[in-house]
């Protein structure tokens, strides 16, 4: 071993903008997503749905459907239990979180609109839609609780009865002293913010193909998913099937976002739906579906004030905040966690030491709602954010000042935070200064000030976070999920010199793929064509946790990278054997082992992998090659990779229409080691548009009755190309020292600082009008109602 | 009431013969029937711009044109595109700018963007962005996508002149 | 969703289409565009048990020009329409308004007759006939007969259209000497349906206007003219003719309640579509 790390290799492609092996054959639509798999004697399942929020199922009557054509099976909730046991969505760690047992389909009522509750098995898909029509339940509607500001209230009814009331957690957390605080303070901000439910819509929808082999009792369950051995378990689990007997294959997956990181009862049901008729059954959730059934994100009520003294040191912050989750806790990674994100990192980036938080998390009629990219994020930045602006406004400090005064300084690492959150090493104050440059924050406001003397009102907005990525055990395993926090890589040589990786993180389109054959190849010393990378099966990947919190590259790239160092040093040895030389003076470089002194060629991989495994009789008899690698990497120094960054923009509102025009967008951002430039840019991009979405259009709107109002792609808005800037990203490089590679996540930052800089720049355009929203999304309609014209 | 019909077409130069239910779309045929998988399905009522494919050499919406409606026509799918070599410089830009995450979009998004390149190799940004501005991408922020778009419009128009 | 089964017919001649129309009453839909109705039809909020398909009817498609008119026929794409330099010269409020309607794939394959039946309450082709004071010409087994726009549209998806009746053509005045026409809608996306839109014509001398036509749509169950506030525009104009008008507007409209934008806020943004569209008609050229 040359005693090189990552970072030094010769050749590396650490650092540089490769482009993803996999993306040709999206080009070129030969992409292999779920639905494009079709297996011989493939059925279509169609689920009835449950067309009140809240309500009794009385009667089931499926003999019109099963008389239909083409109809195989109609199948209802008390058959399903006989396959698919229940499941309670909540983790030991969040303490006193509560949920129901949930079925794959509820046998004893609906509890929220467009909940399957009868499954069609058909020849086609169309087959069972027109089947579905003729299931006749007999429905007992029940009160809604649809309202979450009202579901605690003693007159609420409760969803539950076993459960006593609708609350599903609480979690408080104070400093000492905070309310004297608060009353010494110069001044007190106070500010009352709501976010908006929304979902993923993945352009894939969520989609399952599930076939079982009952002569070998073999399930193998075709899934777009993030996380292959999780559903794995949990098929096994509720299957009652051991896990080997259990296959997860993800092939190419259409967008995810944390949407399909959760297990859905329809897909249960399929899986089940397949063991019962032995045969293959698909199930493509179509787009109606999924806007009802995907988990939700986001719905908040946060009232904050903070306290700061008047040269600008923010002194403290308090809050109150309720979330409504729907009717269940979302198994197994639960509906607690983003309240509780909130709540751990929440201020965490200023020398803020009193802090309160309180969150209620409450059942109520409506779609599950569960982790979606960013977590809770884009809830406390925006919370800390628009406290920070209007606490600058009162005090009469410009933005950026009160931002440098009070960020923690970048030489103040490791450190914890007031709710005990470990911090390695993070960057605000070089990010902002970064920022500040790259947008001329001095020319946009001279720019700023004279258009509106010419009536015209531009907004500049800023906006710090902190993120949370490669998580450790003590984001779920602790908790008591099977969700893995290791995850491994399987690397091998074969006969002709090729590497062959087969990883537990998974890919989405994020350029997992890419990074982690840049990882190998520079740990090896092979080239980008030489290496082919596996994903998201089972059978044949190391038991990982997937792609979400950002981990891919942070976690599944340290441990391609210890395993591509391993097998680097076993080629070695055998190449050390075949020129009678010392390994130590041996390396690989571009294919071929070389001398490390003067970087002579000496032999290619692939002599050596012939030698392996053709003529391993030429080796010495006590010598036995091993040319496959397995390493597994789990952050251990600290429980969480945490990353920083800064985000700008410049936009413009139309005081007559509300509308917002996007000017420009930048972020600085700091996930420690950039392993693809391009790749990392274009998560930031595409991160900020979906933070976008929240902060402008994206909203799941319900009536009073629980039905949900826009759930089509026409009414639901989402960001489209027409309305969104360029986005300008730069970056600053903190390593965490966890690992050798050095990587933090990078996927969720955009997503985390860009509704929060998007209110701060509206609410700086609207200020000279007296006007200021705080209700994402900032519909036109919402601005024109904050500066009093309708 | 809803006998199958007989259908002839060309689809990427390749005649069909096939009999489908009135109610396929288009979109399904050529997933379903063809099994030319590169068309994707996102939305079924015409707003996400997954299932773009070209009918008599302009794009429509697979989903909201039904497969009888084709009949006597010629269709033209990624796959095709692909085989013809017509849009290889885009599908170029898209694999160096990494213009596509997911993929998903990606199809619709070419047929899209390969019309606008053969009427208006001149098109500015802003009217690449209107002209994609009814196919969904949820990976990119579309900067990436509008890059690759105006790279091969300048490519196109250095050669022509 | 996939839709409901239905039976399918593509009539070669008129004679065939009012055969079968005739057979299938209210169980038949016309498939034109097809860019509504399969979309509906996908989702299974509708159901016709048969679909008659007249995309065969070649003469249905097409635009002419007569010395006082043009017609559009009913088949006629929309993307035709936007490219047409007889429509753009000669009647430029509906080049004006085609950028607007949906997007570049929606447009190949949608047709202007199809937008004229179909009646959507925020769709800009029926204000644009209402403003243009046009005629949608409707032929039925009967013969035909031509209807003017403002008497066509009834109400929310309802038209003058009868069982049986098909929309086979429209048309309109061509622009007279003098007359400008002028087109916005206020959308929180391009190509989305208009929270509120207006389709203006008039007769322009300089900074005077006469015989003001000001259409709405996306604010009721039909394209709206606004007679009050187009009389309030005759004349010269200038801010305060331009403020009468705007408070008009709370007699001549009575919006309704939309997802995501209310009745108020409505009737708020057609009064600041009056205050650019009227600019834009008065505005040297």
């Amino acid at each position: 071993m040359s005693g090189l790390t990552i970072h030094d290799r010769p050749n590396s492609y650490i650092g540089r903008s490769v482009s993803r092996p996999n993306i040709r054959r999206l080009v070129e639509g030969k992409g292999r997503f779920t639905d494009d798999m079709s297996l011989p004697r493939m059925l279509f399942a169609a689920f009835l749905r449950s067309p009140y929020a809240h309500a009794e199922i009385v009667t089931i009557d499926t003999s019109a459907a099963e008389a239909a054509p083409g109809v195989v099976r109609v199948v209802t909730g008390k058959e399903m239990a006989d396959v698919c046991s229940p499941w309670i969505g909540v983790l030991s760690h969040l303490e006193g979180l509560k949920s129901q047992p949930q079925y794959a389909l509820p046998i004893e009522k609906a509890t929220w609109q467009g909940e399957a509750v009868v499954a069609v098995v058909a020849e086609t898909r169309a087959q069972a839609e027109d089947a579905v029509e003729l299931v006749e339940v007999e429905w007992n509607e029940l009160p809604v609780v649809a309202d979450m500001e009202m579901a605690l209230d003693e007159a609420t009814h409760v969803i539950h009865s076993d459960l006593g009331d609708n609350l599903a957690w609480q979690r408080e957390f104070a400093t000492d002293g905070i309310d004297a605080v608060f009353e010494a303070a110069d001044q007190v901000v106070e500010e009352t913010f709501h976010f908006g439910r929304h979902t993923g819509v993945t352009l894939e929808a969520r989609s399952i193909l599930s076939d079982y082999d009952s002569s070998e009792e073999q399930l193998t369950v075709y899934l777009a998913t993030q996380t292959p051995h999780m559903m794995q378990t949990l098929f096994a689990k509720h299957m009652g099937l051991e896990d080997h007997r259990v296959r997860v294959i993800s092939g190419d997956v259409g967008g995810a976002f944390g949407i399909k990181v959760h297990s859905y009862a329809d897909e249960y049901a399929t899986v089940a739906l397949s063991i019962m008729l032995k045969r293959p059954v698909k199930f493509i959730a179509d787009r109606l579906e999924s806007f009802t059934n995907d988990i939700h994100a986001r719905d908040h009520r946060i009232t904050a004030r903070m306290a700061v003294s008047q040269d600008g040191e923010i002194q403290a912050i308090d809050y109150d905040d309720v979330t409504g989750v729907g009717p269940y806790s979302v198994y197994p990674r639960t509906s607690g966690i983003e309240a509780n994100q909130v709540v751990n990192m929440t201020g965490a980036q200023y020398a803020c030491p009193n802090y309160r938080a309180r969150t209620n998390v409450v059942f109520q009629n409506k779609t599950p709602m569960c982790q979606y990219r960013a977590v809770g994020h884009p809830i406390l930045t925006a919370l800390t954010e628009g406290l920070v602006d209007k606490a600058a406004d009162a005090i009469g400090m410009d933005p950026v000042d009160i931002r440098r005064k009070n960020l923690l300084p970048d030489d103040s690492y490791p450190r914890k935070s007031p709710t005990g959150m470990l911090f390695e090493q993070l960057s605000h104050q070089e990010s902002l200064e970064k920022i500040v440059q790259m947008m001329d924050y001095e020319m946009l406001r001279k720019e700023q000030g004279k258009l509106r003397d010419q009536g015209v009102y531009r907004g500049i907005g800023i906006a710090t976070f902190i993120e949370v990525t490669n998580p450790s055990a003590m984001f779920y395993g602790i908790g008591g999920a099977p969700i893995s926090a290791q995850d491994g890589a399987t690397i091998r040589l074969d006969a002709k010199g090729n590497i062959i990786v087969q990883t537990g993180v998974t890919e989405q389109g994020q350029g997992t793929e890419a990074v982690i054959a840049q990882v190998a190849a520079t740990a090896l010393g092979v080239t980008m064509d030489k290496i082919k990378v596996l994903t998201g099966d089972t059978d044949i990947t190391p038991c990982g946790g997937g792609t979400w919190a950002s981990r891919a590259a942070g976690v599944g790239g340290e441990a391609a990278a210890q395993a591509g160092h391993a097998l680097r040093q076993r080629i070695l040895e055998v190449a050390a054997i075949m020129l009678q030389a010392d390994a130590g003076t041996l390396d690989i470089q571009e294919n071929v082992i070389v001398d490390v002194a003067d970087g002579r060629e000496r032999i290619s991989l692939a002599e050596v992998g012939r030698v392996a495994y053709y003529r391993p009789d030429t080796l010495p008899k006590d010598f036995q090659s091993e040319l496959m690698v397995t390493r597994h990497y789990v952050p251990k120094d600290y429980p969480f990779a945490f990353t920083n960054g800064v985000q700008a923009s410049y936009l413009e509102v139309d005081p007559a229409t509300g509308i917002v025009t996007l000017l420009n967008h930048w972020v600085v951002e700091d996930c420690g080691t950039v392993i693809n430039p391009q790749l990392v840019d274009e998560q930031i991009r595409g991160g900020v548009v979906q933070g976008i979405g929240g902060a402008l259009y994206e909203e799941c709107l319900y009536s009073p009755e629980g039905q949900l109002l826009n759930g089509n792609m026409a009414d639901y808005l989402v960001p489209m190309a027409g309305e969104m800037p360029d986005i300008q990203v730069a970056h600053v490089e903190s390593r965490t020292a966890d690992s050798e590679l050095g990587a933090k996540g990078a996927g969720e930052a955009g997503t985390a600082g860009a509704p929060g800089v998007i209110m701060n720049a509206i609410n700086d355009a609207l200020k000279p009008l007296n006007a200021r929203v705080t209700r994402q999304p900032f519909t036109p309609e919402r601005i024109l109602q904050a500066l009093k014209t309708v | 009431m809803d006998k199958a019909v007989q259908v002839s077409m060309s689809v990427n130069s390749e005649a069909v013969n096939r009999t489908v239910e009135p109610r396929q779309s288009l979109a399904d045929f050529i997933r379903n029937e063809l099994e030319l998988t590169g068309t994707h399905v996102g939305c079924e009522h015409g707003v996400c711009g997954a299932c773009t494919v070209r009918l008599d050499g302009q794009i429509v919406r697979g989903c909201l044109t039904l497969a009888v409606q084709a009949d006597g026509c010629t269709v033209e799918t990624i796959e095709g595109l692909t085989e013809s070599g017509e849009i290889a410089d885009l599908q170029n830009a898209f694999v160096t700018r990494n213009a596509a995450q997911c993929g998903f979009c990606t199809p619709g998004m070419l047929l899209t963007a390969a019309e606008l390149l053969a009427a208006d190799p001149g098109a500015s940004r802003e009217e690449i962005r209107k002209h994609i501005s009814g196919n969904y991408c949820r990976c990119t922020g579309y900067q990436a996508v509008v890059d690759a778009i105006e790279s091969t419009a300048r490519n196109r128009l250095g050669e022509a002149s | 969703m996939k839709p409901a089964p239905f039976a399918y017919e593509k009539p070669g001649t008129m004679a065939e289409l009012f055969g079968l129309l005739a057979e299938h009453g209210a169980d038949a839909a016309i498939l034109a565009g097809g860019q509504s109705l399969m979309a509906t039809m996908n989702m299974r909020l509708s159901a016709p048990e048969i679909l008659v398909d007249i995309n065969g009817l070649k003469e249905l498609s097409g635009i002419s020009v007569s010395e006082d008119k043009l017609s559009i026929g009913a088949l006629t794409r929309h993307c035709d329409v936007a490219s047409s330099e007889d429509v753009a010269a000669r009647v430029p409020l509906i080049h004006l308004a085609m950028p607007y309607v949906a997007h570049a794939a929606i447009r190949n394959r949608g047709t202007f007759g199809g937008s004229v039946a179909l009646a959507d309450p925020a769709s800009e082709i029926p204000a644009c006939m209402v403003c243009l004071d046009g005629e949608i010409e409707i032929t039925g087994a009967m013969g035909v007969r031509c209807v003017p726009a403002t008497t066509y549209f009834k109400g929310l998806y309802e038209t003058d259209l009868q069982e049986g009746e098909i929309v086979t053509a429209v048309h309109v005045p061509v622009l007279g000497d003098g007359e400008r026409h002028a087109f916005d809608e206020i959308t929180r996306r391009h190509g989305d349906y208009a929270m509120a839109g207006l389709a203006a014509s008039a007769s322009v001398s300089g900074t005077t206007l006469l015989n003001v036509r000001l259409a709405y749509f996306g604010v009721a169950g039909t394209p709206v003219l606004a007679i009050k506030a187009g009389a309030a525009l005759e004349g010269t104009i200038n801010d305060s003719c331009i403020s009468a008008a705007q408070n008009a507007l709370d007699s001549d409209l009575d919006p309704f309640d939309d997802i995501g934008c209310s009745a108020a806020t409505k009737l708020h943004l057609a009064k600041v579509l009056l205050d650019r569209v009227v600019r834009r008609l008065v505005a040297v050229q």
